[in-house]
């Protein structure tokens, strides 16, 4: 085992620890906080394959944006602080069904490669620069649809959690 | 120190020391320190009187507006950095390209601001 | 590199998630295990981006995240419209199309 994979194992062993709080745990703000710990340690997985500018977005989005909304969405619906026992659905299927999609996954993915060792093709680093260079010319199409996603995401999200402005709108 | 692992091995002892800085700094905070809890000690503080009711409200869908408009303008963001350390090199066309972008999303904001939900009282 | 590693803890993630999203009841924990599905498949992603020494995979990962950002913007809002409506945030009580 070189350095990298002695890394990838002991982020992966905290990722997947704190991902299997997020499902387990009673409290759903404590899920929110094992979120943050999980996404946290898979930004560090990033960072070990040398994705640097995805690894501080991860950091920046979803520990920083998309777990902060989670959170005034727990506020937000009033759920209960302490623990709660209805969280779960009956175990036995689920587990069944999910533990079966991903033993076929895992399978599938470990077959591709057979732990084998793969040399590496000396890729520079995706820091800002590499990744701007990429965006801005191949991939400027997408870009500029993804600014249209988020204004559709901005407005829908307005139009369903404020019903009220539309309808004051239309009275005055 | 160096090659692209090493100058994050400098940024991992940093964390490490920090971190045991704190665990040290709290451990002997503990070690030193007297303890006499008491009931009267651990209710919450509330303006001298005593607490009633729970401690657990909802907040109002207002603040959920300025949540998701933060996260939004967080990902449009995102993309100034990538772009600030290019468009030098890359030219004109790309700073027309990210003004097409933010144009659309300031268009977003002109939206929640025509429609009054970033004034915090509805009048 | 051995990518076994990070394919399999990818695996083991997304089925965590995919496990999360039958058995809980609570939406927003839902959109918490969505979440980690999408990062597990965003980690292939990355993953195969470093093998074939390009930055293609990265910038998908990057889009994706982008997009999930919208979608979470978007699902809560419906999550918190239908807790006013039904004054409750259980996936089982939103079953208005069934019927």
């Amino acid at each position: 085992m070189t350095v990298t994979d002695v890394l990838v194992c002991a982020l992966g062993a905290v990722s997947l620890g704190a991902a299997i709080r997020v499902v387990t745990t009673n409290q759903i703000v404590r899920a929110g906080l094992w979120l943050v710990v999980a996404l946290g340690a898979l930004a560090g997985v990033y960072l070990v394959l040398t994705a640097e500018l995805l690894a501080w977005v991860q950091v920046l989005i979803y520990v920083g944006a998309v777990v902060v909304l989670m959170l005034f969405a727990v506020m937000l619906t009033r759920a209960p602080i302490g623990r709660s026992d209805d969280l779960d659905r009956p175990r036995l299927p689920a587990i069944l069904v999910g533990g079966g999609a991903g033993l076929g996954l895992a399978a599938v993915l470990a077959d591709a490669y057979r732990w084998s060792y793969i040399g590496l093709s000396g890729v520079e680093p995706g820091n800002a620069e590499a990744l701007g260079r990429e965006v801005f010319t191949g991939w400027a199409l997408p870009f500029e649809v993804l600014s249209v996603l988020l204004l559709a995401a901005l407005v829908g999200a307005i139009a369903i959690s404020r019903p009220e402005v539309g309808e004051r709108r239309e009275e005055s | 120190m160096d090659g692209y692992l090493g100058s994050y091995a400098t940024l991992g002892i940093l964390l490490l020391v920090a971190g045991a800085f704190f665990a040290v700094a709290y451990t002997a905070n503990r070690l030193l320190r007297t303890n006499a809890p008491s009931a009267a000690k651990s209710t919450t503080y509330e303006c001298g009187l005593d607490p009633a009711g729970g401690d657990w409200a909802q907040a109002q869908i207002r603040y959920y507006v300025y949540a998701f408009l933060y996260a939004l303008f967080a990902v449009e963001s995102v993309f100034l950095f990538p772009w600030a350390t290019v468009f030098d090199a890359l030219g004109m066309i790309t700073v027309a390209e990210m003004g097409v972008f933010v144009a659309v999303l300031a268009l977003g904001l002109l939206y929640a601001w025509r429609k009054g939900v970033l004034s915090w009282t509805t009048a | 590199m051995t990518p076994e590693y990070y394919l399999v803890l990818a695996a083991v993630l997304f089925t965590i998630g995919a496990v999360g999203v039958l058995i809980r009841r609570n939406a927003i924990v839902v959109f918490m295990c969505v979440e980690l599905m999408l990062n597990a498949a965003n980690l292939t992603l990355v993953t195969f981006a470093r093998i074939n020494g390009s930055l293609d995979g990265q910038i998908m990962a990057f889009f994706v995240m982008v997009v999930a950002a919208a979608e979470v913007v978007v699902g809560l809002a419906i999550i918190m419209s239908i807790f006013r409506s039904r004054r409750s945030a259980s996936v089982d009580d939103a079953n208005l199309l069934k019927y």
